[in-house]
């Protein structure tokens, strides 16, 4: 047997969810029933890792034997035994259970800096991050640069915010920079409050003293003292893992006072967010901490001259600070090196819908949509037709087929009506009704709205209703006009960026879908077969078997039929539910 | 100063001045909802959107401070349209029943309906309900009115520092109440009825005493306290039905409950119209002459002061009296009477 095997378990949240403590103890337990308790601390290391990206495959499972890696997938602890006993004890690896082509596919088209070691390295061990040149941004910026040429560096980096509105981070920094004041704040904006959003979420659980480490750079950058991590209470692992990375980085030093022997003093303070999206927006962020109620305020005064307490304050996305410990390391030439003309680096995505390959990835700006969706997401699932490409969540804006090439960027994605935003990425097909998503998105928006401005308030409330309508069959002729009206009345006159970017899924899907609008409208037709009020079930004679399933399924007694011999259903009675679509094995049942 | 033009003329005014004061130095007539010059701005109703050339959205002016060469338009086809929007949106979740409410023909709200036309909504749909009725004894809340623009919330915590309301709950089901919605309890100076700009927030006791046509103002000082606040007494057939005060006054509008709500007795058949004296031990108070009255005080103060001394007699004044009142009063006690033993109640 080797003597040096090294065994990672993936165990984000997905991973923890799929079993992954299960999985990590099952390890310790069958390595030390085999008599290798010893080893186990010296020789065969188990770790945690953070979050790789693919959870649908997890629990994912590494075993280096020899810096040889083999790559696990779907590993339940019950699987464990074997493992230990054929690859780590004999040898050779269980061929049965390790991952595919597709596997690599998924990360080899990507280009990994923010993630680079999130699921490599053990996040609960600041000795891991050290391994890997952490901590060496900051010692380098404080013993070797003065705060100016950390914001020159950051600005020749050309580093734009990650959580949504793309605002140059150097730029920003100098500002702050520039203003004069006994204290000054670097706030870390871990809300992510969109729905199917979870990039911030896995930087933190995978890798939390990158973010320690960024908001140091900052705070030496501008000048600050204190720094606040403002993250949602329902992350509780990173919740966790932040505050064993933050007492890990005082005792060895790199949080506290005279850092690094140098007059520079910093500490991060952690304040829990209750959920709401709009605490993402900066300055309801900050009169949360502040302990008011988070609504967002009118700019300027921006943060930076503004902010926390009334003091300028630097607030930077997760993503955006968990960059910075690479730029200082490996130079601001590098970095902008990466990514297309004017939008530098790489962008981390949380891919999913009806996409093979679900998951987070990380990719360098200006790649192609069409290489993320079939190279890095392996397609559509099924055979199904590719539709739409939805980007920046609820704020964004649906791409549609005719833009596949386009490269992914912040002004590339503007131009086609959409918006980086803190980047979802969801992929809908030819079963995804248009009409329906853009009153998904603006059911989210309408509820998560503060209330504070008219046209956010009630705006988004009648858009809502208009499209309930739309899609219950009730739709007026004037309803497109109506519905464009609105959006652009709201876009122009909301406070803040939910109700000025609210109206979007409803723009971009007219202006690319509008013959499903009309079909919805003139029709009472949902080209999708998803609005349920406009669907007709029906039985196909000759296909139905009469076995009576859909007869048992249904709620409302609206089928009829006798065993053996096809079925109908009374459409008077119907109460459109699909329980019949649902359970019958045949196909028989047909919606339309 | 700062230099910047408005609508095309120039004008010059001073660092922090926000693009809506400069623009009311100059006369023009932005239409706001929750603003109030007495408040920190809140940008909050979008009504006094203005457009700055080279920002690609508009602006609200209450919120955004002037700068070197800003040049802004108050008034264009778009910020009409933008305008009569906002406001067709508050109206789309307002009871609109205008001829039962108390505010008729002094409501913001109203107004701005009259004045941008809007009697068709494009936008009809859900309302809020709020059924419940608040039983505080002095304001009535009719939250279905209430269109957010949180001048009671700012009035209530920043001048009068209680913080008793705030706003609960998000988006479409924003409201302002009271902490956990019980019944408003708190100090009643009704500063909030005083700012709100609709039929929201009314003084019980002036319900349905009168339309707005028929109210007669009478500027007056309160007769409450020495500090004097000016109010305007509002009467309909000469009875007073509200005490209101305006905004350029010594005290910028703002009233104490007393002042604003303790007017009543005014109309009532048995308050004190005469001097009253007890001629018999023991014998019922009887209406009497202000001659009658003042003779019988002085003479009492000369037989008691003959008989037992000046500092058998003291003075106790009102804080319902000027400091020149007051002044006169000690004075009068010392020279006149000759004794140092002067009081005042609000001393305890
Ligand atoms: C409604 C709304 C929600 C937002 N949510 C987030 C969020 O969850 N995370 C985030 O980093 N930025 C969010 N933002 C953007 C922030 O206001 C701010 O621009 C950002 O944190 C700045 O950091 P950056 O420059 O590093 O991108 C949100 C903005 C709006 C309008
Ligand atoms: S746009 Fe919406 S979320 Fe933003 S301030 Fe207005 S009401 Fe609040
Ligand atoms: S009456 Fe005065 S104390 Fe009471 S809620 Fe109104 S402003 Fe606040
Ligand atoms: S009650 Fe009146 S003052 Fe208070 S928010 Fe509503 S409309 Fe404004
Ligand atoms: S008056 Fe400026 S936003 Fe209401």
């Amino acid at each position: 047997m080797s003597n040096n095997i090294k065994i990672n378990v993936c165990m984000g949240t997905g991973g923890i969810a799929a079993g992954g403590d299960e999985v990590m103890a099952a390890f310790d337990l069958e390595l030390r029933k085999a008599g290798l308790e010893a080893d186990v601390e010296k020789h065969c290391a188990v770790h945690r890792v953070g979050c790789r990206g693919f959870c649908a495959r997890d629990v994912l499972v590494d075993v280096s034997v020899d810096d040889v890696r083999t790559t696990y997938q779907y590993i339940k602890a019950d699987m464990v035994p074997r493992l230990v006993e054929e690859h780590i004890i004999g040898g050779v690896p269980v061929e049965d259970w390790v991952v595919g082509q597709d596997y690599h596919d998924f990360h080899d088209r990507q280009e990994k800096v923010v993630l680079a070691d999130c699921g490599q390295i053990d996040p609960e061990d600041i000795q891991a991050y050290l391994d890997v040149d952490g901590y060496k941004g900051i010692v380098k910026a404080l013993s070797e640069m003065s705060p100016a040429e950390v914001i020159e560096c950051v600005k020749a980096s050309g580093l734009k915010g990650r959580g949504g509105a793309g605002f140059p981070t150097g730029m920003k920094w100098q500002f702050c920079a520039a203003n004069k004041s006994d204290r000054k704040y670097v706030i870390c904006n871990a809300d992510e409050g969109d729905p199917g959003a979870f990039m911030d979420r896995s930087v933190i659980e995978g890798n939390p003293h990158a973010v320690i480490e960024g908001m140091s750079i900052a705070a030496y950058a501008i000048g600050a003292a204190e720094g606040y991590v403002y993250i949602r209470a329902e992350y509780p692992l990173a919740v966790e893992r932040l505050h064993k990375a933050l007492s890990q980085a005082r005792a060895h030093g790199f949080l506290g006072k005279a850092i690094h022997g140098t007059s520079f003093d910093f500490d991060i303070k952690v304040k829990l967010g209750a959920g709401a999206f709009v605490c993402g927006e900066e300055t309801a962020l900050i009169a949360s901490i502040e302990g008011q109620r988070g609504m967002p305020r009118a700019k300027p005064p921006f943060p930076a001259a503004k902010g926390l307490w009334g003091k300028p304050t630097v607030i930077n996305n997760v993503e955006t600070l968990a960059n910075l410990p690479f730029i200082l390391r490996k130079g601001a030439e590098w970095f902008a090196s990466l990514g297309s003309e004017t939008s530098k680096g790489t962008k981390v995505f949380a891919l999913t819908g009806k996409i093979c390959n679900t998951g987070l990835i990380e990719v360098p700006m200006g790649i192609p949509l069409k290489e993320i969706i079939y190279d890095i997401g392996g397609g559509i699932e099924g055979d199904r037709l590719f539709k739409a490409v939805q980007t920046g969540g609820p704020s964004g804006g649906c791409i549609p087929v005719e833009h596949i090439d386009l490269p992914v960027d912040y002004e590339n994605l503007l131009k086609v009506g959409s918006m980086m935003g803190s980047g979802g990425m969801v992929v809908l097909d030819e079963n995804d009704c248009m009409v329906n998503i853009s009153k998904f998105f603006l059911e989210f928006t309408q509820s998560e709205s503060c209330g504070k401005c008219t046209p956010c308030r009630i705006g988004t409330k009648r858009l809502l209703e208009v499209l309930t309508r739309i899609t219950e069959g009730k739709g007026k002729k004037t309803d497109i006009d109506l519905l464009l009206d609105m959006a652009n009345d709201i876009k122009d006159t909301s406070l803040c960026g939910l109700g000025m970017s609210a109206p979007n899924p409803v723009l971009s899907t007219i202006k690319y879908f509008r013959h499903e609008y009309e079909a919805h409208i003139n029709d009472k037709r949902c080209p999708a077969a998803v609005c349920r009020s406009l669907l007709t079930f029906t039985v196909i004679e000759n296909l139905c078997k009469g076995c009576g399933m859909c007869l048992r399924a249904c709620p409302a007694g609206a089928i009829t039929g006798e065993k053996k011999k096809p079925h109908y259903i009374d459409t008077s009675l119907c109460v459109k539910c699909g329980a019949c679509f649902d359970v019958c094995k045949f196909k028989s049942v047909i919606k339309e | 100063m700062i230099d910047l033009t408005i609508d095309g003329r120039d004008i010059s005014v001073p660092e922090g001045t926000t693009v809506l004061d400069a623009a009311r130095l100059l006369n023009l007539d932005i239409p706001t909802l929750c603003h109030d010059p007495r408040l920190k701005p809140y940008g909050g109703c979008r009504l006094c959107i203005v457009e700055l050339e080279g920002v690609p959205r508009p602006v609200t002016a209450c919120t955004t401070p002037v700068a070197g060469g800003m040049v802004v338009t108050t008034e264009s086809e778009q910020l009409y349209r933008l305008r009569r929007t906002v406001i067709e949106f508050l109206l789309s979740d307002h009871p609109n029943d205008c001829m039962v409410c108390q505010r008729a023909g002094d409501c913001t709200l109203q107004e701005l309906a009259y004045f941008y036309g809007l009697r068709d909504n494009r936008f009809w749909g859900e309302r809020r309900r709020y059924d419940k009725e608040d039983a505080n004894p002095f304001i009535k809340r009719e939250m279905e009115k209430c269109i957010l623009c949180a001048k009671c919330v700012r009035v209530c915590g920043e001048v009068q520092a209680v913080g008793a309301i705030d706003l609960a709950y998000r988006g479409f089901n924003a409201k302002v109440c009271p902490p956990y919605e019980k019944d408003l309890d708190c100090e009643f100076c009704g500063q909030c009825v005083a700012v709100c700009p609709t039929g929201a927030l009314t003084g019980k006791v002036w319900e349905a005493q009168g339309r707005q046509k028929d109210v007669k103002y009478t500027e007056t000082v309160c007769p409450y306290c020495g500090c004097g606040c000016n109010i305007t007494l509002h009467s309909v057939r000469n009875r007073v039905i509200r005490v209101s005060s305006r905004e350029n006054t010594l005290n910028e509008g703002w009233l104490c409950s007393k002042g604003r709500f303790g007017f009543e007795f005014i109309n009532k058949p048995d308050r004190l119209r005469t001097p009253l004296i007890r001629r018999r031990k023991d014998g019922p108070l009887e209406p009497a002459s202000w001659d009658e009255a003042l003779g019988l005080i002085s003479s009492r103060f000369e037989g008691i002061k003959k008989e037992h001394g000046p500092d058998a007699l003291g003075g106790l004044s009102s804080a319902r009296c000027t400091n020149e009142e007051n002044y006169a009063f000690q004075k009068f006690f010392r020279t006149v009477i000759g004794t140092n033993n002067i009081d005042h109640c609000a001393r305890y």
